[in-house]
């Protein structure tokens, strides 16, 4: 009976166990959570479907490697690709035909030591059916000769190749990196914007309905406050973790990502970047959601917020889709308001230096402190305060 | 010498320039009913509202068994604000552990004491409903059980009759009468005056912020004169007028309502009555609360 503060972490956990059990049971999480996962398989689904789109594939064949017509089209179908094989007058025609892309690939040289010119990277069909045609020929004039060892056969064989150039050279991984980070700064705009709307409306609910009043008269303005963010943030990183998990699952069993570490990096940030901007911004909309008494009245006070957060979303998937290494999406990236959707966006895009990573990370924990503060006294202010919408002034008072 | 438990001295609060309490002071103690009376706006829910800390008095002090009241204390109170609220989606049953727990009981403790308020308070068969589900009274009912679940230590409540059915508003009143046995001292406040007459051992009347009046309702009587009814069917207009130390309070058809001064001689009024012809009623009554209410209230309207 002597202990002046009861149990603050006990109280602050029972109002954080509250949250997390109404918000996890009620219809609209499970629709919600199901909801992301579908669009998510769909857009890993569209990804597999539009790398993997060139089914049928045009090959221009130069000199010598005319020959190669026939072996050529029957290995790539029994590879499962269509391979149409044009001939073309000579390698200087071909190759401009590569780069205006009327040709996937063009092929010259002798047929045991080919060349092959593509724009950007080499079909990977295409070159298992060009690979087992020049060991094929380099197999049939070993065969040619008399009195060979046969290990000398097998590594002649194995050293067999084609050499491949490519006209615009690309990392490989680049698009596939790029959707990735997209699919994080999504993810993650949604979760902030959500659960942050969530905090918002829980306190006008409780503000609403006056429940505040009895509550208050037992637990501090902070100990509810903190209790509402930890218990809503909770559910949001379950949720997350949810939909992350869908996502790595989905986009390693379709092969959309050669990468499987990857997807699994974006999700570490992905949760890392949603823990630091679900606090920036919980006691902002905790605040904001304070000042008004009506759920009618949310909406009007919530607007700011949820916009620097879609600006932050738009804008920055803008400039990470032209060019990830922008210096205008780098710095903005940095900056605490910003930096929860586009920092994990740009990690996963791979263009993130750790400096710029950490950087960001001890921005957004100052951002914390300072907001955390500032929110809990408007909140702490204006939690009481029915009726008409409260002034940030009086509130502060 | 009193228990005192709950001691509310010198509170002031004003909004902008509107005083809400200019100076109110009063104790409650172990074991009574206090009933708080007075009009509407004289600042009845502010006091209670800076006893359970949802306010902050601008000066004065609310003590807890003659120490500054903390926190852990406020808990121990059981309060029903004016403007009821609970959880819309919550069910019943949850709500009240819910509470409890918020109030430091353990889980299991918690649990027991919710179910056993909700059979007292006879809403068993909307255990599991959601409080929004509920009519307003039955609301009404879940409200109170959620300011007795704690076992607290001290009861106060805003308007804990007001929206109660008759048959509710007896239960209450067995509750309320049965904690204060137990020794829990209980605030109420209330426009019911009979109610607040026939359940209170010490009542408070309010106006304009402050304690205009304060004991139990015979101490209160004691300051206020006696009444007679006078039933004089042929007595002319101003029969009774100049009779000393009687005041004509009002007269309705034969019936005249005089007021004794002290020591005034009542049988000289049944005299004078007499003397105008038959009388058909002469009774001598003590104020009711509502006449003791009314005075106070007037005399400090006549006194502004």
């Amino acid at each position: 009976m002597s202990e002046p503060e009861p149990g603050s972490g006990r109280t602050v956990l029972l109002v954080a166990r509250r949250e997390f059990r109404t918000r996890v049971r009620s219809r609209s999480f499970a629709i919600g959570t199901g909801l992301i996962v579908v669009l998510l398989a769909g857009l890993v689904l569209m990804q597999s479907l539009l790398f993997g789109r060139s089914e049928h594939t045009t090959v221009g064949l130069a000199g010598q490697a005319t020959a190669l017509a026939a072996p050529l089209r029957s290995t790539a179908h029994t590879l499962g690709r269509d391979v149409d094989v044009q001939e073309v007058t000579g390698p200087a025609a071909g190759v401009e035909a590569v780069r205006s892309g009327r040709l996937d690939a063009l092929v010259t040289g002798a047929p045991d030591a080919l060349r092959v010119t593509v724009k950007d990277q080499l079909d990977g069909t295409v070159r298992a059916a060009l690979v087992s045609i020049v060991q094929q020929q380099v197999l049939d004039a070993q065969f040619a000769e008399v009195g060979l060892d046969p290990k000398q056969v097998s590594q002649n064989v194995a050293a067999a190749g084609i050499r491949v150039t490519a006209l615009e050279p690309a990392d490989p991984q680049r698009g596939q990196r790029l959707a990735l980070g997209f699919v994080t700064a999504f993810v993650l705009y949604f979760s902030l914007v959500f659960f942050g709307s969530a905090v918002a409306q829980g306190v006008v609910e409780e503000k609403s309905s006056r429940v505040v009043e009895v509550l208050l008269a037992t637990v501090r303005p902070w100990q509810l406050l903190a209790g509402k963010v930890l218990g809503l943030g909770a559910v949001g990183l379950l949720q997350l973790l949810v939909i992350g998990a869908a996502g790595v699952g989905l986009a390693t069993a379709t092969h959309a990502l050669p990468v499987p570490g990857a997807a699994l990096g974006a999700l570490g940030a992905g949760v890392l970047w949603y823990l630091l901007g679900y606090f920036l911004y919980a006691t902002v909309f905790a605040a904001a959601g304070s000042l008004v008494s009506r759920q009618e009245d949310v909406q009007g006070v919530l607007t700011p917020i949820i916009l620097v957060i879609a600006v932050a979303f738009v804008v920055g998937v803008n400039l990470l889709l032209r060019d990830p290494a922008d210096p205008a999406s780098t710095v903005l990236s940095l900056l605490p308001p910003f930096a929860p959707v586009l920092m994990p966006g740009r990690i996963a895009a791979g263009v993130a230096p750790a400096w710029q990573v950490l950087l960001a990370v001890l921005l957004a924990l100052a951002a914390i402190a300072a907001l955390t503060w500032l929110g809990g006294r408007i909140y702490a202010g204006a939690v009481l305060r029915t009726g008409a919408r409260v002034r940030l002034r009086d509130a502060l008072r | 010498m009193h228990d005192t438990v709950l001691a509310v001295d010198r509170i002031a609060k004003r909004y902008g320039d509107v005083v809400a309490l200019d100076g109110m002071t009063f104790d409650v103690r172990a074991g009574e009913l206090f009933g708080f009376v007075g009009s509407n706006g004289a600042g009845k829910t502010t006091t209670m509202r800076i006893v359970l800390g949802v306010l902050a008095a601008d000066a004065g002090e609310v003590r807890w068994r003659g120490r500054p009241i903390t926190l852990a204390d406020r808990r121990r109170i059981g309060y029903l604000p004016e403007e009821r609220g609970l959880y819309p989606r919550m069910r019943v049953l949850d709500h009240l552990v819910y509470l409890g727990e918020l109030h430091g009981m353990g889980t299991n403790a918690a649990i027991g004491a919710a179910e056993r308020w909700i059979s007292r308070i006879g809403l068993r068969a909307h255990r599991d409903d959601r409080v929004q589900q509920l009519s307003l009274g039955n609301q009404q009912r879940v409200q109170l059980a959620a300011a007795l679940v704690h076992a607290p230590e001290a009861l106060v409540l805003d308007e804990p009759f007001s929206g109660l059915d008759p048959v509710a508003v007896d239960v209450l009143a067995a509750v309320l009468r049965e904690r204060a046995e137990a020794g829990v001292p209980v605030i109420f406040s209330s426009h019911q005056l009979d109610l607040v007459e026939r359940l209170c051992d010490r009542v408070g009347i309010v106006r304009s912020g402050r304690m205009v009046a304060c004991g139990t309702v015979d101490e209160l009587r004691a300051g206020g004169s006696a009444r007679l009814t006078v039933t004089a069917p042929q007595a002319p207009p101003g029969w009774a007028d100049g009779l000393p130390g009687v005041r004509v309070l009002g007269t309705e058809g034969p019936r005249t309502l005089l007021e004794l001064a002290d020591g005034a001689d009542d049988q000289s009024v049944l005299r004078a009555a007499l003397a105008t012809g038959p009388v058909q009623e002469f009774s001598r009554h003590r104020p009711s609360l509502t006449e003791l209410f009314r005075d106070a209230v007037t005399a400090e309207t006549r006194a502004a």
